[in-house]
């Protein structure tokens, strides 16, 4: 049986301040899911950071949404259509999620899904310390966008590409 | 410019952070007048704050909390913590059932982080050559090149980790090992379900253990020489000399491989293992506390454990760790690069194990606890994928902890971290050029301890490495930087 149509990966460490904004969002989407007919066809997904088995997540889904904090992108949000691409970001602990679908367009010998990538921004990191002011911000205007997102697509479903 | 170093007239390169191992390092060489490399230092700064991250939480949290203090190896520090509060409860013996989850578990656990090192990390290096440009020396090259062993190193993984998502209930996060015990067996339908893919997970690790085998041997003299190192070695081992991963007691060998102690319950290690601190350095220095911080510090992890035990309990694996043995004649095998032969021997091992445990009917047990009266103190010790993990808290009347130490593997290693590259940099330095394959032999000798850097936090925007050369004055001479797209300013590169 194939998995739900369309997948949301949020990535990143609970414990490490803004590195929460991944997992904090599909918290909230998950709640979300619980209340909204026709949301079965969304799966969500937690890790603490993209790893390249994450690629083998990708079958047979017709749109994927990345989800991570960002250090360096525009607040509160960034919101970017992906392509499959080799980078040099291809360290164990910092997989891109455009080097994923390459990852994935490689092993599967197919196209890789659409996907976006919503980079929230956050501005702290450290163990044990809470999300900053600015980050629930950015988390507060990221749902919103999601939430719109995530109906468009489930009501129409986008043809692959 | 430190004081100390300009004082003694020494040169300073600083490598600011490695690429392609777990978190973020940074690396200062040491230069004497004549550029020969005076001191090597390795900072990790990472680690800071993991007791004061436990202190104050009740301790039955911590086998679900302290996995957050590394993305890369969660159950090792899951099952820690597991130990440790075994001893707080009381549970001086867990029943047959917790036990062998716990084991499946935690062999699930190293075979894919070991899968990660090997196949996504070090085989690009291993495969094509340290020198090899760096946009094709990852797993990406690998994958183009050698599409079907880089599938091969997904599947492993995926495999393991779906040993994890059974055993301990989740993905990540998971909340199997609780203290005294697990809070869930394994029933017929779930062990059936990882034993449908474990006899093709041991022919990978099989070829994974020849594949390596055969890079090592392919240069013999060149991999024993690359960062070597005559050290110590500790890790745990079972009662009757065996590998052992999960409980054991500890074994040291000096570098001839004659045991210095053994059979030691780790419940003393402080009376064996002492760290020194050292003010340029987050990370402390462990020693073997008979010979002292100058002699005593020792290497940890694969290369340890397989070097320091007499036998494995699972056919394929010994017949694979007695060919490694071979390699080192009658000494143990010193050569850093052969960490990731000794990995690919536990990989191997691992998938065994896994195999015998999941056929084993006391998985299916209903008797999954025990505890008795609450204790303040506890002590646990695993062997984590990167080498030997200690956890050791106390706890007040109300089982809140008032005080944590860690030792975690990478800190065993740090001596031997910085000495494997003061003799690369000394061996591949120009004294005032700073270049890309000087880069490269670093960051590969430092890959091959699998060093955690604690995977801190992976924000997009946050991964340039930049490297300088600083003279005995103080002035930068070259700065040499790889920015996060990988393209690469100034230093030789611009040249």
């Amino acid at each position: 049986m194939d998995p739900p149509r369309i997948l949301v990966l949020g990535y990143g460490n609970p414990s490490r301040g803004d590195d929460a904004l991944g997992p904090a969002l599909l918290d909230r989407l998950e709640r979300i899911q619980t209340q909204r007919p026709g949301w079965e066809a969304l799966e969500t997904l937690t890790d603490f950071q993209l790893q390249i088995e994450h690629s083998l997540d990708l079958d047979h889904r017709e749109q994927v949404l990345f989800v991570d904090a960002s250090l360096s992108g525009a607040a509160p949000f960034e919101f970017v259509r992906l392509q499959a691409r080799r980078d040099d970001s291809y360290t164990s602990h910092a997989m891109s999620p455009s080097a994923l679908l390459s990852v994935y367009r490689e092993i599967r010998k197919t196209a890789p899904p659409p996907a976006h990538l919503l980079a929230i921004r956050g501005e702290r990191f450290a163990l044990g310390e809470a999300m900053s002011p600015a980050a629930s911000d950015h988390l507060e205007a990221a749902e919103r966008f999601v939430v719109d997102w995530l109906e468009r697509c489930l009501s129409h479903p986008p043809p692959r590409s | 410019m430190n004081p100390e170093t300009e004082n003694r007239g020494l040169k300073r390169v600083a490598i600011d952070p490695l690429t392609r191992v777990e978190g973020h390092g940074k690396v200062t060489l040491l230069l004497d007048e004549e550029n020969h490399i005076h001191q090597a230092r390795l900072h990790i700064v990472e680690f800071r704050g993991f007791e004061k991250f436990i202190q104050g939480r009740p301790y039955w949290e911590l086998p679900v909390v302290v996995q957050r203090l590394c993305g890369i190896c969660p159950v090792s520090h899951h099952l820690a913590a597991a130990k440790t509060t075994d001893m707080l409860v009381g549970a001086r013996e867990l029943t047959p059932t917790a036990d062998k989850i716990r084991r499946l578990m935690h062999m699930g656990q190293v075979l894919q982080s070991h899968a990660l090192h090997f196949f996504h990390l070090a085989s690009p290096d291993l495969l094509f050559g340290f020198d090899d440009e760096v946009r094709h020396r990852n797993i990406v090259g690998l994958i183009e090149d050698q599409p079907d062993l880089a599938l091969k190193g997904v599947r492993l993984r995926k495999w393991g980790q779906e040993v994890i998502r059974v055993t301990s209930g989740k993905r990540i996060h998971g909340t199997g090992a609780v203290p005294g015990g697990v809070n869930k067996s394994l029933n017929r339908e779930e062990r059936d379900y990882l034993l449908q893919d474990v006899d093709q997970i041991i022919d990978w690790g099989r070829d994974a253990v020849h594949l390596i085998q055969r890079i090592f041997l392919s240069n013999p003299e060149y991999h024993r020489r690359f960062a070597a190192l005559d050290t110590h070695m500790l890790g745990l081992i079972t009662a009757n000399g065996g590998l052992e991963l999960y409980h054991g007691g500890l074994r040291a060998c000096d570098p001839e491989g004659q045991i210095l102690f053994d059979q030691v319950d780790y419940l003393e290690y402080g009376g064996y293992i002492q760290e020194q601190v050292r003010p340029w350095s987050y990370m402390k220095f462990p020693y073997l506390s008979a010979l002292g911080p100058e002699r005593g510090w020792y290497r940890v992890g694969p290369l340890a454990r397989v070097n320091n035990c007499d036998h494995i309990d699972t056919p394929l694996a010994e017949a694979a760790r007695q060919a490694f043995a071979t390699a080192g004649g009658e000494r143990p095998v010193h050569a850093s690069l052969a960490y990731h032969w000794a990995r690919m021997i536990e990989l191997l091992h691992c998938a065994e194990a896994a195999r015998d445990l999941l056929l084993d009917d006391d998985l299916s047990g209903t008797e999954l606890l025990n505890n008795s009266d609450l204790h303040r103190e506890g002590i646990g010790a695993i062997e984590a994928p990167r080498g030997t993990l200690f956890h050791h808290y106390l706890i007040d009347s109300d089982g809140i902890v008032e005080r944590a130490n860690l030792i975690v593997s990478t800190t065993h290693n740090n001596q031997a971290m910085n000495e494997s590259i003061r003799a690369v940099a000394n061996r591949y330095l120009d004294g005032r050029v700073l270049t890309e394959p000087l880069l490269n032999q670093i960051e590969v000798a430092v890959r091959a301890y699998d060093p955690c850097l604690s995977c801190a936090t992976h924000a997009l925007g946050k991964m340039p490495l930049s490297v300088e050369l600083i003279d005995a004055r103080g002035g930068s001479v070259d700065l040499l930087t790889r920015d996060t797209s990988g393209r690469f300013h100034g230093g030789a590169a611009s040249g």
